[in-house]
C-alpha cells in the first residue's frame, strides 16, 4: 500500500469501488456540507469535493474535506491548477495531510470564463499531468518540485480525470497513459452515456495494459429531466449523450422522468461492470446527493466494504 | 507583430481635456501592419478628434508626425522642436513606443491612443491572433511549430483537455483548440511519438513571472 487512504484499500481488497462527490456550498455553512456528506454514508467509500467547480467561487475543497473528515467520512480532495500556483497547492497539500486528508484528484479546472469571475487571472502554473508528477515526487521522493526535502512527505493517493469523449479521440488513450506514467494511482472518468464510444476507448486502454497500472473508475450522472438530456449533449463541451438516451428521457412524462433517469443511470452502471478494466463508480449526482444510495443499492453495489 | 487597437474616442478625449494643443505621434512599424496607429491612422484620429471637440465648443490644435519607430530612442528624438509647442502627446505606438517617449519628455503628459493586445500574426485580411507570448524559452520545437502557451487558453504543455470539440476549444468555438493542431501537425510529420513524452513542469523564470526583463548583448552594448 502506497497510502493510508480507505480507497486505495477498497481498490487493493478487489471490490468495486464506489465514490461519489459534494459541491460546497457558497457561504459559510459547515451544515451544509455535512448534510450532503451524511446522505452518502455507508453507501460511498469515499467522496470528493469540487475546488471552485466550473470556475465559480464556494467554500474551499480544502475546508469542507476537513469538515468531511471530521464526521467520519473519507473526503477525496480536488484541487485545479487554475487558481493556484505550485507554492499553494503544496501548502495546500501538506496541510490537507497534516489533517489526515489522504486522497485527492488533480485536475486542471475549468477555464474561469465560465464562472463568476470570468475577470480574475487563470493561473495554470502547472497542467494536470504536471500536477500529478509533483504529488507524486512528494509522496515517494519527498520532495518538492522544486527539489528542497519535506519533512514527513504528504502520502497522498493520487487521482486524475480521464475524458474519453474529448477530441481528438484518437488522442484520448495516448493521454491517459501519460497520466499513469506520471504517477496517476486511480482515475475518474467524465459522464459516460455514450457506451459505445466508452467500450472503444477501454479497448485501447486494455491493449496497452493500462487498466492493470491505474484503477479506472467509471463516471455516471444521472438525468434529472429531459431538458438536463438536451443540454448534457449541446452545451457541455467534451460530452457524448447518444439520440436515444434523450428520446428515451423525453418519452416518459415530465413527472416520471427523474425516476427514468435513475433507472438508466442504474442500467448505465450494470452494463459497465462487464467492461473488463473498470474497477469501480464515480457517481456525480449534481445537486441531487440523496438519490445516491438508490443508485448504488438498486446497481448492487450495496453494502459496502468495510476496510 | 505586435498588435493594437484604437482606443474608444470617449476615453482619448477625457484624457485631452485640459489642453487645447497636442501632438499625435504614429509609428510606422507594427502598428502599422495592423491598422492601429500608422500614418493613416494618426490623420483619422486627427480629424475624429477635431470634430468631436468642435461639437463641444473647443478649438483642438493637432500636430502629426509618425516616426519610423516610437520604442527606439533615435527616432524619438525627432521630436524635439515639436514638443516644446504642444501642452502633451497622444501616441498611436504600442505601450513600448508610448514609455519611450514620457521617458525622452519628462515634463510632457503623454497618453496612450491604442491598446497593445499581443504578439500575432496576420490570419486573413484585417484578422490577427495571437501566437507567441514571450516566455523566453521556446518551445516550438517540440509542439510541432504550434505554441501551447499562447494559443491553448489553459497553456497546457501536455495535451487537450477534455473540452476540445471538433478541433475547437470550449471556451469559444472560433478558437481552434492548439492541441488539436499541434496532433495535426504531429501526425504530419510522423512524430506522433513525442506526444507521449511529458513536458516538465516549464520554469517560467524566462517570462514575465521572473520580473520585468532586459537582453543585455555584450558585443553590442555600449
Amino acid at each position: 500500500m502506497k497510502t493510508e487512504s480507505a480507497l486505495e484499500k477498497v481498490l487493493a481488497a478487489g471490490h468495486l469501488a464506489v465514490t461519489s462527490e459534494c459541491g460546497p456550498p457558497r457561504g459559510a455553512l459547515p451544515d451544509k456540507i455535512k448534510e450532503k456528506a451524511e446522505m452518502l454514508r455507508g453507501y460511498v467509500d469515499a467522496i470528493n469535493v469540487t475546488d471552485n467547480q466550473t470556475a465559480v467561487v464556494r467554500m474551499s475543497s480544502f475546508a469542507a474535506c476537513l469538515i468531511i473528515k471530521q464526521i467520519g467520512l473519507y473526503p477525496i480532495l480536488q484541487m485545479v491548477t487554475r487558481d493556484r500556483n505550485r507554492l499553494a497547492m503544496q501548502s495546500d497539500i501538506i496541510g490537507a495531510y497534516a489533517h489526515g486528508i489522504n486522497t485527492m484528484l488533480c485536475l486542471t479546472g475549468d477555464h474561469p470564463c465560465f464562472g463568476d469571475h470570468p475577470m480574475a487571472v487563470n493561473v495554470y502554473d502547472l497542467d494536470s499531468i504536471q500536477f500529478i508528477q509533483m504529488v507524486k515526487t512528494m509522496r515517494d521522493e519527498g520532495r518538492f518540485q522544486g527539489g528542497d526535502e519535506i519533512q514527513n512527505p504528504p502520502k497522498m493517493f493520487i487521482g486524475a480525470a480521464a475524458n474519453p469523449f474529448g477530441d481528438p479521440f484518437e488522442l484520448r488513450v495516448a493521454r491517459l497513459a501519460k497520466k499513469v506514467k506520471a504517477g496517476a494511482d486511480f482515475i475518474q472518468t467524465q459522464c459516460i452515456y455514450d457506451l459505445e464510444r466508452f467500450e472503444k476507448w477501454m479497448e485501447g486502454v486494455r491493449e496497452r495494459g493500462l487498466h492493470e497500472k491505474v484503477a479506472i473508475l467509471a463516471g455516471v450522472t444521472p438525468f434529472k429531466s429531459a431538458g438536463m438530456a438536451k443540454y448534457m449533449k449541446n452545451k457541455v463541451p467534451g460530452m457524448s449523450v447518444p439520440d436515444e438516451m434523450i428520446k428515451r428521457m423525453a418519452g416518459v412524462p415530465k413527472e416520471k422522468q427523474a425516476e427514468e433517469g435513475i433507472t438508466l443511470c442504474v442500467e448505465t452502471i450494470q452494463r459497465l461492470k462487464e467492461v473488463k478494466g473498470v474497477r469501480g463508480f464515480h457517481i456525480m449526482a449534481i445537486e441531487w446527493e440523496q438519490k445516491v444510495p438508490e443508485i448504488v443499492e438498486r446497481a448492487g453495489l450495496y453494502p459496502r466494504p468495510s476496510v | 507583430m505586435i498588435t493594437a487597437e484604437r482606443k474608444p474616442i470617449q476615453e482619448i478625449m477625457e484624457y485631452l481635456k485640459p489642453y487645447s494643443r497636442i501632438l499625435l505621434v504614429g509609428c510606422n512599424e507594427c502598428v502599422t501592419v495592423c491598422a492601429a496607429g500608422g500614418r493613416k491612422e494618426v490623420g483619422l484620429l486627427s480629424s475624429a478628434l477635431q470634430m468631436a471637440c468642435m461639437q463641444e465648443g473647443k478649438v483642438l490644435d493637432v500636430k502629426e508626425m509618425t516616426l519610423e519607430r516610437q520604442c527606439d530612442p533615435e527616432y524619438v528624438e525627432e521630436l524635439v522642436g515639436t514638443i516644446n509647442q504642444v501642452e502633451a502627446v497622444l501616441s498611436m505606438a504600442c505601450g513600448c513606443g508610448v514609455q519611450e517617449v514620457a521617458r525622452r519628455f519628462k515634463e510632457k503628459p503623454v497618453f496612450p491612443a491604442v491598446n497593445t493586445k499581443f504578439m500575432g500574426a496576420s490570419e486573413r485580411q484585417g484578422v490577427w491572433a495571437e501566437r507567441c507570448q514571450g516566455c523566453g524559452d521556446c518551445v516550438l520545437g517540440l509542439t510541432g511549430g504550434v505554441c501551447p502557451i499562447a494559443r491553448c487558453s489553459k497553456r497546457l504543455l501536455n495535451g487537450p483537455c477534455g473540452g476540445s470539440s471538433r478541433g475547437k476549444c470550449e471556451i469559444n468555438p472560433e478558437i481552434d483548440c492548439a492541441w488539436q493542431l499541434i496532433w495535426d501537425r504531429l501526425k504530419a510529420l510522423g512524430l506522433e511519438k513525442r506526444y507521449e513524452d511529458i513536458a516538465p513542469a516549464k520554469d517560467w523564470r524566462p517570462s514575465r513571472d521572473g520580473g520585468p526583463r532586459r537582453i543585455i548583448r555584450e558585443d553590442l552594448a555600449s
